[in-house]
């Protein structure tokens, strides 16, 4: 049986059409790694032009209304951002968003063993600087600022965010 | 001599695949510092991504010669 004129004209197997050359592969390496490239420029773009957010200045409590060891939920800066007050000591408090570094789910404060617990991965956080104890979370608990002015406390930034 | 070609050209892709996970996690790596308040580390990040890129140009660029010369 002879071979149609279209198949001389045009020698390809359907196969072969679909096959990834070499070149193909490596000019589609080097284009993913310039992406990557371009990625961390802009992380570098992100960085030298990040300008620092202004926050509210909010009156969390009055510091008769937190014991010590105990807590307060707040909301700062927006009413979808909770966040924690814990009186560690007589004269201490301190205050964390409360939402895992991880996969924000709520932390809860184990204020006795000096941690904060994140019970869907096993998370820790050292309740002194919000720190990384133990399991996934990649990095500490946003910080809020706390000023005492008075019997009075006020969050006034975030560190950490 | 053929296949010492392909063998060039499988090399350089291996060496380039290899380079490119590593700037992967470098912008993973990077993007993570920075989250964390670690805005020093952007600068070095991309600094090594660059480097990482030129590689993997040059790579790319040996891969194509020698493919050339098989064709």
């Amino acid at each position: 049986m002879r071979e149609p004129a279209w198949r001389t004209d045009f020698p390809v197997a359907t196969g072969d059409e679909r096959m990834v050359t070499r070149r193909q592969f490596s000019r589609f390496l080097l284009l993913t790694s310039l992406g990557m490239f371009v990625g961390n420029l802009w992380i570098l773009v992100r960085s030298r032009f990040r300008r620092s957010a202004a926050y509210p200045e909010l009156r969390v409590a009055r510091v008769a209304d937190v014991p010590v060891q105990g807590v307060k939920l707040f909301h700062y800066p927006g009413p979808d951002d909770p966040c924690l007050l814990i009186r560690t000591a007589e004269d201490t408090f301190v205050a964390y968003g409360q939402k895992c570094t991880h996969l924000s789910c709520a932390v809860l404060p184990k204020v006795a063993e000096g941690k904060l617990h994140c019970p869907c991965h096993e998370g820790w956080f050292a309740i002194d600087d919000g720190r990384v104890l133990q399991g996934p979370p990649p990095r500490p608990l946003p910080r809020v600022v706390l000023e005492r002015r008075g019997e009075e406390l006020f969050a006034v930034r975030i560190e950490g965010a | 001599m053929k296949s010492r070609r392909r063998d060039a050209i499988d090399g350089a892709l291996a060496l380039l695949s290899v380079l490119l996970v590593v700037q992967m996690w470098l912008l993973t790596a990077a993007l993570e510092a920075d989250l964390a308040g670690h805005h020093e580390a952007a600068l070095p990040g991309a600094v090594l991504s660059g480097l990482l890129f030129a590689a993997c140009v040059a790579l790319g660029l040996l891969a194509e010669r020698v493919h050339a010369r098989h064709d």
